[in-house]
C-alpha cells in the first residue's frame, strides 16, 4: 500500500526512459522526452502539473498519432495509460463517465456484452479516451454521426492554472470546444461521459463493391449513405488510369445467435528492411488485395472486429515500414472539387510511391464538434507513404499545394510535416484556441505549426 | 425411510475464489489481479489507504463485472487498526473464501541504511503489519476450516543482497511467516500460498533503471489469480523463470556472494 506513495513522494530525479518507448505510430519523427511522469491515479496529476520542472508537458496515450501530435522532443510526457477506470455507467441513458486512459479495446470488451457499442470508432481500437477526444477522430459512419467528440457530454480537465475543471456544452462551452480536438494541449482529461450506442450484437452485415473510378466511388457513396451507417473505400492508388478500389458499406446485424470469437493475429517483431515494401511488392499486393475482395462482391456477415480494425490483427504492423518508419497523408478536399482528388492521386501515380493503404471516404455535413476539428464537408483520403527523406517530403509538398489551393486541409493526428500555413489555412480558428492552451502544455507538432507565426 | 447419502468430502467444498478480501487495493500488482477476478464475476473486498483511489476501483470493478464491490478505507501498516478492520470485514463479507495481501514498501535501500525510522518502517509494513493481519484472518479461517490466504513477498526475499536487503529481508520474513502458517493451517484444510514476483512494472518499480524491461503486471496477475483459483502451488514464483533463477542465486557460495554488488 505503501508503495505507491513511497515510490512517488521520493524526491528522485525523474528516470529518462529509453526514448524508443515514446514514439508515434508512424515512428517519423523520433523525439527523445526528458521527463515521462506515469501517473497511477487521477489525484497524482495535479502534484505533477504543479511540480514539473520540465518546459512543458504533453499528455501520451496508446501512440497511435501517426505524426509528432503526440511528442514532446525535449520536454515532458504525462503517460496516462494508467488512468484507465471506469467510473460508471448508466444502463438506462447508455451514458459511460471514464478516465482518459482508458482504450476504446477496453470499452467493448466490457460493454459490446451488454449491447451496447461505441458511437464512433477510428481505424483502430487502440486508442485511449483522451486520443479520441484530444483528435476529435472520426470514423465510418461520419455521415450519420460526426465524429467522436460529437458524443461526449462532459469533460473534465486537470489544468495547471485553474485545477480540476468541468466543461460541457452548457457549461464553459469555449473549453469543451477547445478541448475536444484539443491535441491535449488544454490539460490532461480526467475523465469525460460518453454517449454510448445499442447495438444488437458483435456482428455486421457487409456489402463489398468493386468500383473502378472516382465517379463510380462518388455515386456509391452517395447512394449508400442513407442506407448504410458504415461506409468506406479502400483504394489502389497505383493502378494506372482510372483509381479502382473496393467500396465497403455496413449495417449493425440483428444476428445474435452466431457464437463471436476475439480475432487475435500474429505481431510483426521488429522494424523489416526498408526495401521489403517497393513499387513492386506493393502493387502486387494492391492488384491481389483488389481481386480478393473482388471476387468477394456481394453480402455476407462479418464481425466488429474485422471490420473496423482488419489491421489490429497484426499488431505493430507499423514495423512494416522499416527502421524509418512512415508518414499518413490525411486529407479532405471540398467535395465541389473532385477535380483536385484526381490531380491529387494523379501526382501520386506519376511518383510511383504510394501504399497499400489508401482509404477514401466521404464525410458528412455534421457542423464540427471542437475548434480545431479536421473532419469537415468533402472527400478524405488517407494514404501511407514509407519515409524515403527528401524524395517523400518533397511529394507531400506537392500535394500540399492541390490541398491547400481547393480549400482543404490536413489531419494533424497524422502529420509530421506540415507548414505553418497550410496548418493556418487548414485551421482559421486556432488563434481563438490559443486562449485554452493549459500554460504548461505545449507538443511537437504545435511547436512547429505555430511557433514561426 | 433412507438415510441421506453421505457426500464425497470434496464435493462439499464451495467452488474457490468466490469472496475475495484484498488488504492494499491500490497497489500495482492488486490492480490486475482485482480486473481478472472482477471478470469472473468475484465479489471483492477491498482495503486500502485512500478511500478516493478505493471509490474509482469500486465503479471500475464493479463495471467489469465483479458481483459485489465493498470497500474499507484503512492503513494496514497501523496494527492498532487491525482488529477493528478485521471486525468490520467479518460483520460485512462473511464466508469470504480468500484472503489476498497485496501491499508492500520498497523504499531506497541507502534511506533504510541511514534512517532507522525508515529501516524499521519498511520492517513494519513488509513484515510485522503484515504478519500481524495474517494472524487474524488465518484463526477465522482455521475455524471455519475452508479458505485460502496468499500473500505477495518477493523474490528479492529469497538472499540478501546488498542493494535491497532490507526490503529483502522483511519480504523473506514474511515468506518464512507464511511457511510456518502454512504448516498449522495445513490440519484444517485451509491453504496458504506464498506469491514470490521478480521485478515487475508498477508503480512501485518506476523509479528503478531497466523499469521497462520487468514483467508485465497483467501476466503476473494471471499467474496468481490461476493459483488462487487451484489454491496451488504452496510457493509461487511468477514469472516462472524465477523460480530457476533462484534456485542458481541461492546456490552460490556466501564467499563469492558477499563480493557481488547486485
Amino acid at each position: 500500500m505503501s508503495g505507491q506513495s513511497a515510490a512517488s513522494s521520493k524526491k528522485q530525479p525523474a528516470p529518462a526512459p529509453p526514448t524508443g518507448k515514446y514514439l508515434s505510430w508512424g515512428r517519423y519523427p523520433t523525439a527523445a522526452h526528458v521527463h515521462v511522469q506515469e501517473p497511477a491515479w487521477s489525484d497524482q496529476v495535479p502534484a505533477i502539473l504543479k511540480a514539473s520542472s520540465a518546459a512543458s508537458l504533453l499528455p501520451y496515450g496508446l501512440g497511435r498519432s501517426y505524426g509528432d501530435s503526440c511528442l514532446n522532443a525535449g520536454r515532458g510526457l504525462i503517460d496516462c495509460r494508467r488512468l484507465n477506470r471506469i467510473l460508471g455507467f448508466d444502463a438506462s441513458t447508455g451514458i459511460l463517465r471514464c478516465e482518459s486512459g482508458v482504450s476504446f479495446a477496453d470499452i467493448i470488451e466490457v460493454f459490446l456484452p451488454k449491447g451496447w457499442f461505441l458511437p464512433v470508432t477510428p481505424g483502430t481500437q487502440f486508442v485511449t479516451v483522451g486520443g479520441a477526444i484530444a483528435n476529435d477522430v472520426h470514423g465510418k459512419n461520419h455521415h450519420c454521426a460526426g465524429t467522436f467528440g460529437s458524443h461526449v457530454h462532459q469533460i473534465a480537465v486537470h489544468r495547471s492554472d485553474h485545477g480540476l475543471v468541468t466543461c460541457s456544452p452548457g457549461e464553459d462551452p469555449q473549453m469543451f470546444r477547445a478541448t475536444i480536438g484539443g491535441l491535449g494541449l488544454t490539460g490532461v482529461i480526467a475523465w469525460a461521459d460518453i454517449q454510448l450506442r445499442h447495438v444488437p450484437g458483435p456482428w455486421i452485415d457487409v456489402e463489398l463493391v468493386p468500383f473502378q473510378s472516382l465517379n463510380t466511388f462518388l455515386d456509391l457513396s452517395r447512394e449508400s449513405d442513407g442506407r448504410f451507417e458504415y461506409t468506406v473505400a479502400w483504394l489502389d492508388c497505383l493502378s494506372e488510369n482510372n483509381p479502382r478500389g473496393i467500396f465497403f458499406r455496413g449495417n449493425h446485424s440483428a444476428e445474435t445467435a452466431k457464437k463471436f470469437r476475439p480475432h487475435h493475429g500474429p505481431k510483426l517483431p521488429f522494424a523489416l528492411p526498408q526495401a521489403f515494401l517497393n513499387r513492386y511488392t506493393v502493387k502486387a499486393f494492391n492488384t491481389a488485395y483488389y481481386h480478393a475482395h473482388a471476387a468477394k462482391e456481394g453480402s455476407s456477415l462479418v464481425a466488429y472486429d474485422s471490420f473496423f480494425y482488419p489491421l489490429d490483427s497484426i499488431r505493430q504492423w507499423n514495423l512494416l515500414y522499416g527502421k524509418q518508419g512512415f508518414l499518413q497523408y490525411q486529407c479532405v478536399i471540398p467535395e465541389t472539387n473532385v477535380s483536385a482528388l484526381e490531380e491529387l492521386l494523379a501526382r501520386i501515380a506519376r511518383s510511383g510511391m504510394g501504399s497499400f493503404l489508401g482509404v477514401l471516404k466521404q464525410f458528412g455535413d455534421a457542423p464540427p464538434a471542437g475548434m480545431l476539428s479536421f473532419p469537415r464537408p468533402g472527400l478524405t483520403l488517407a494514404l501511407d507513404f514509407a519515409m524515403r527523406g527528401e524524395r517523400t517530403l518533397a511529394l507531400m509538398r506537392q500535394l500540399d499545394e492541390v490541398v491547400q489551393q481547393s480549400g482543404g486541409a490536413l489531419y494533424p493526428a497524422k502529420d509530421a510535416r506540415m507548414s505553418p500555413a497550410l496548418f493556418g489555412a487548414s485551421f482559421p480558428h486556432w488563434r481563438s484556441f490559443v486562449q485554452h492552451i493549459d500554460p504548461k502544455m505545449s507538443s511537437s507538432f504545435w511547436r512547429r505549426v505555430t511557433e514561426a507565426q | 425411510m433412507t438415510m441421506p447419502q453421505p457426500t464425497h468430502p470434496t464435493a462439499k467444498q464451495p467452488p474457490a475464489l468466490q469472496r475475495v478480501v484484498v488488504l492494499g487495493a491500490t497497489s500495482g500488482i492488486a490492480l490486475e489481479v482485482q480486473r481478472q477476478l472482477a471478470q469472473r464475476g468475484c465479489e471483492l473486498f477491498l482495503v486500502a489507504r485512500s478511500p478516493q483511489r478505493l471509490a474509482a476501483l469500486q465503479s471500475d470493478l464493479f463495471a467489469r463485472g465483479a458481483k459485489q464491490v465493498l470497500t474499507c478505507a484503512a492503513d494496514l501498516a497501523s496494527i492498532s487498526q487491525h482488529s477493528a478492520l478485521f471486525d468490520h470485514v467479518r460483520r460485512q463479507f462473511p464466508g469470504y473464501d480468500t484472503v489476498l495481501l497485496t501491499y508492500g514498501s520498497m523504499q531506497d535501500q541507502k534511506h533504510s541504511q541511514a534512517s532507522l525510522d525508515i529501516l524499521l518502517d519498511e520492517l513494519n509494513v513488509n513484515f510485522v503489519s503484515a504478519s500481524a493481519i495474517l494472524t487474524l484472518f488465518a484463526a477465522d479461517l482455521e475455524q471455519r476450516r475452508t479458505g485460502c490466504i496468499a500473500a505477495i513477498t518477493s523474490v528479492a526475499g529469497d538472499r540478501g543482497r546488498r542493494s535491497n536487503y532490507v526490503y529483502g529481508s522483511a519480504k523473506g520474513a514474511l515468506s518464512l511467516f507464511l511457511q510456518g502458517l502454512r504448516s498449522r493451517l495445513h490440519p484444517a484444510g485451509v491453504k496458504v500460498i506464498t506469491i514470490k514476483p521478480g521485478p515487475v512494472q508498477t508503480p512501485m518499480t518506476d523509479h528503478l533503471p531497466n523499469a521497462a524491461r520487468f514483467a508485465d503486471p497483467e501476466l503476473v496477475a494471471c499467474d496468481i489469480v490461476r493459483a488462487l483459483e487451484r489454491r496451488s502451488p504452496d510457493v509461487l514464483y511468477t514469472p516462472k523463470i524465477w523460480r530457476y533463477v533462484m534456485t542458481a542465486v541461492e546456490h552460490i557460495p556466501e564467499t563469492i556472494f558477499k563480493r557481488l554488488s547486485f
